[in-house]
């Protein structure tokens, strides 16, 4: 009777648990020195040890395991099937992963879609010396930032350390009903792209639906405008009271959290600062390849600056894409304005102070976006703004393509 | 559904022997009022019964055998809470004693207080490893237990077919001594059907003449289409007729030794184990014959069918598995059941006897 359980399992997730538990033993069996403990690595790594128990046959051990963690988590509903699973287990043969009979299709899918999501999520952790290409210059005043895998229903907290992303924590989430890459109101998908947090809206001004708290992020921001892409309303939000988490495909383009992990990434988030990067599967850097591409970025952001400075408009034009757009002017209209203004000038200088450089998600258009707040003196003007640039690699070199205040 | 619920409702209506004896004795007075009561009780007059009960019990309060059939009505008559006191102090005083055990585990079962439930059946278990009634009660509760936790995985409503599944398991209780041990068509050896002696291996149920006990064997684990088609079958059978004999002789020890188990022949039942039987749980020989006799020997009919026999020739050894149903006036019970057998001077006798196939 425990065979069709394990093979059920050895099919698809043998792999994963087999890679999981050399991770987390440690963690798990070490400092609590329990025979069937919790892992002290989060529910996902305890997921992981409970299909190893039931893999290596100890089904005894996996049941007390599970039962510890509904111990923690009463509503864990994914962790109520396993355990339904492990005790029918003890009188009859299981056809199936969630051998519930008679019960809804569709449940039983979302918490086998979850039970995958998570182990796998748990098992595809970055490395230690892996940071998401994404995150090429963090802001001084941004202590963290946030990126959401949606490939993975995972979401990554990252800690600013002199500029370089340390890993801080990461959680499994549930996305839009439909998946990632939002365009249209309604088509309930998650936007891919560089977001913030814009503001927090207290439990009094939500149902139980939401958690208890929820964090309206800046979809659609300059870019998504740009590409046609409307909706709004995406958040980040926790879930009802009477469940543990939701399925991995589930809002209606929302990224959700269980509610213990919203409080504890809540603690991390600052509001109108931290960046909140959602793809549909992260590209990973190795140190040194991340170091290199932010190095040829900042360097081509301090040639722009440079080329400002020197007055030679043709030079300083050559940074910008001839699809260059900016609020109401075109390329052509921001050549000519600038040929203007500089031949008044004796001297210009640019300083840029708070630069943040953050890289789109997605392989479509290598984009990123940089943040600076921009002092310029001239012989005739002086000015301090906060501007956004979008900048885009054309036949192997970084252009402007959107420059606008922030 | 309905089928798991039932199942778990096998609540001991009266204790074994092994009460009374413990209790102070009895006046054969009280004795008599309390097969009144049982009898009330067979027949659904529950507060009649009650009311013998604590006749018996005014003059006698500390009777064991008295206050577990209290217990027992209280269940019957749905004062769960009361019932489980009488049952806990049972087990507090007689904790060697299982039935106690499994009558609290049926009713915390039936409050859904299902940790409880467990516990008291693991008890039950840990008295006597061999009572088969606790074990099955455990396998219908963890199925119970699977079903809530899959309830909460799935968030199914489960509070319609609660209600309902507390109404049949009343009614079960109230039935268990009257109602068919199983539903299939078993081997049936009882003291009302007397077995033919020439051909043990025809079903009295369902009288099949079979060609050969390998037909006769399959023809009783599977429905009447084999049955019938191996009747059919006129070439010898493929075996030899050696091992045809052994199958036949195996088959015809087994089924005696639950019929001399059915007509209460202590003697005969002990006389099918072999000298060098394995005694369960450690006891000693004599002690375990003592309890047999004590146990198989109890008043009232009981009745004891075997289906779905399996026998495994090795030489002159054998291994045979069946489904045994047990079922007296107080309790029936279903289980698999193994038999180690070895040939000793042309009988096969029992070296081994496991719960479960």
């Amino acid at each position: 009777m425990t065979r069709t359980l394990k093979h059920l399992f050895s099919s698809k997730l043998h792999r994963i648990a087999a890679c999981a538990a050399l991770i987390v033993s440690s963690a798990a069996w070490a400092p609590t020195g329990l025979y069937a403990g919790v892992s002290d690595a989060g529910p996902d790594a305890t997921i992981t040890l409970i299909i190893r128990d039931i893999e290596q046959n100890k089904l005894d051990v996996a049941l007390a395991r599970t039962e510890n963690l509904l111990g923690l988590y009463p509503n864990f509903r994914l962790a109520h099937l396993i355990r339904g699973d492990l005790l029918l287990a003890r009188t009859q043969p299981l056809a199936t992963f969630g051998n519930a009979a008679g019960a809804p299709a569709d449940k039983l899918r979302d918490l086998r879609e979850e039970a995958i999501a998570r182990l796998q999520g748990y098992r595809n952790r970055p490395a230690q010396n892996q940071v998401p290409r994404y995150l090429l210059q963090m802001r001084e005043d941004q202590n963290h930032a946030v990126v959401v895998d949606t490939k993975q229903s995972r979401l990554y907290l990252y800690r600013n350390e002199k500029g370089r992303p340390v890993f801080v924590a990461d959680w499994y989430i549930s996305q839009g009903k439909a998946g990632a890459e939002k365009q249209r109101e309604g088509d309930n998908k998650t936007p891919v792209g560089l977001y913030q947090v814009t503001s927090v809206m207290p439990p009094e001004k939500l149902t139980d639906f939401y958690g208890k708290r929820a964090f309206p992020l800046n979809y659609p921001n300059e870019w998504d405008k740009m590409q046609g892409r409307n909706g709004h309303g995406i958040w980040l939000h926790g879930v009802p009271r009477d469940t543990f988490a939701r399925p991995p495909k589930a809002s209606e383009g929302c990224v959700v959290l269980a509610n213990q992990d919203l409080d504890a990434l809540s603690t991390y988030l600052q509001i109108g600062v931290t960046p909140v990067i959602i793809s549909n599967g992260i590209e990973w850097l190795s140190l040194d390849d991340w170091q290199n591409e932010r190095s040829a970025l900042n360097q081509a952001i301090d040639d722009w600056r440079r080329d400002w400075e020197s007055r030679d408009v043709s030079r300083y034009l050559s940074h910008y894409s001839t699809r260059f757009k900016t609020n109401d002017q075109n390329f052509e209209a921001w050549a000519r304005q600038k040929r203007e203004v500089t031949a008044g000038k004796t001297w210009v200088k640019v300083e840029l102070r708070n630069l943040s450089v953050l890289r789109n998600p997605g392989s479509q258009d290598e984009m990123v976006m940089v943040s600076f707040e921009q002092d310029y003196r001239s012989s005739n003007l002086n000015n301090v703004a906060k501007k956004r640039q979008y900048w885009r690699k054309e036949n192997g070199r970084w252009k402007i393509i959107y420059e606008g205040v922030a | 559904m309905r089928h798991s619920i039932s199942r778990c409702s096998r609540i001991c209506i009266t204790a074994l022997l092994a009460l009374s004896t413990a209790a102070l004795s009895v006046p054969a007075a009280a004795q008599a009022t309390l097969s009144e009561a049982q009898a009330l009780l067979a027949q659904g007059q529950r507060s009649q019964a009650l009311d013998k009960i604590d006749r018996v019990l005014a003059s006698n309060p500390k009777d064991r055998q008295a206050r577990f059939l209290k217990g027992v009505i209280l269940a019957e008559m749905n004062r769960l809470d009361d019932a489980a006191v009488v049952f806990v102090k049972l087990t507090e005083e007689a904790p060697e004693l299982p039935e106690p055990y499994n009558n609290l585990a049926v009713i915390y079962a039936q409050q859904k207080q299902f940790d409880k439930a467990k516990a008291a059946l693991e008890m039950a278990i840990r008295t006597h490893p061999s009572y088969a009634v606790a074990h099955e009660n455990l396998g219908d509760l963890y199925a119970k237990m699977a079903r809530q936790a899959y309830d909460r995985a799935l968030q199914i409503d489960s509070n319609n077919s609660n209600a309902q599944a507390k109404l049949n398991l009343l009614r079960d209780i109230s039935t268990a001594g009257a109602r068919p041990a199983t539903p299939t068509k078993p081997v049936t050896v009882a003291v009302t059907t007397p077995a033919p002696t020439a051909a043990p291996e025809v079903p009295a149920v369902k009288p099949v003449q079979a060609a050969s006990s390998t037909a006769a064997v399959a023809a009783s684990s599977k429905p009447a289409a084999s049955a019938a088609s191996s009747s059919a079958v006129a070439e010898p059978p493929a075996k030899p007729a050696t091992a045809d004999n052994d199958q036949r002789a195996v088959r015809s020890a087994v089924l005696s030794w639950a019929e001399a188990w059915s007509k209460k022949n202590t003697k005969e039942y002990l006389g099918y184990y072999a000298r060098d039987f394995d005694v369960p749980d450690g006891k000693t020989r004599s002690a375990w014959e003592a309890e047999r006799i004590d146990r198989v020997g109890k008043p009232g009919a009981i009745k004891v069918t075997l289906s779905e026999l399996d026998i495994k020739l090795n030489g002159d050894r054998a291994i045979v598995r069946f489904k045994q149903n047990y079922q007296s006036a107080s309790f029936k019970s279903a289980s698999g059941k193994t038999l180690e057998m070895i040939l000793r001077n042309g009988r096969w006798q029992i070296q081994q006897e496991r719960i479960g196939r």
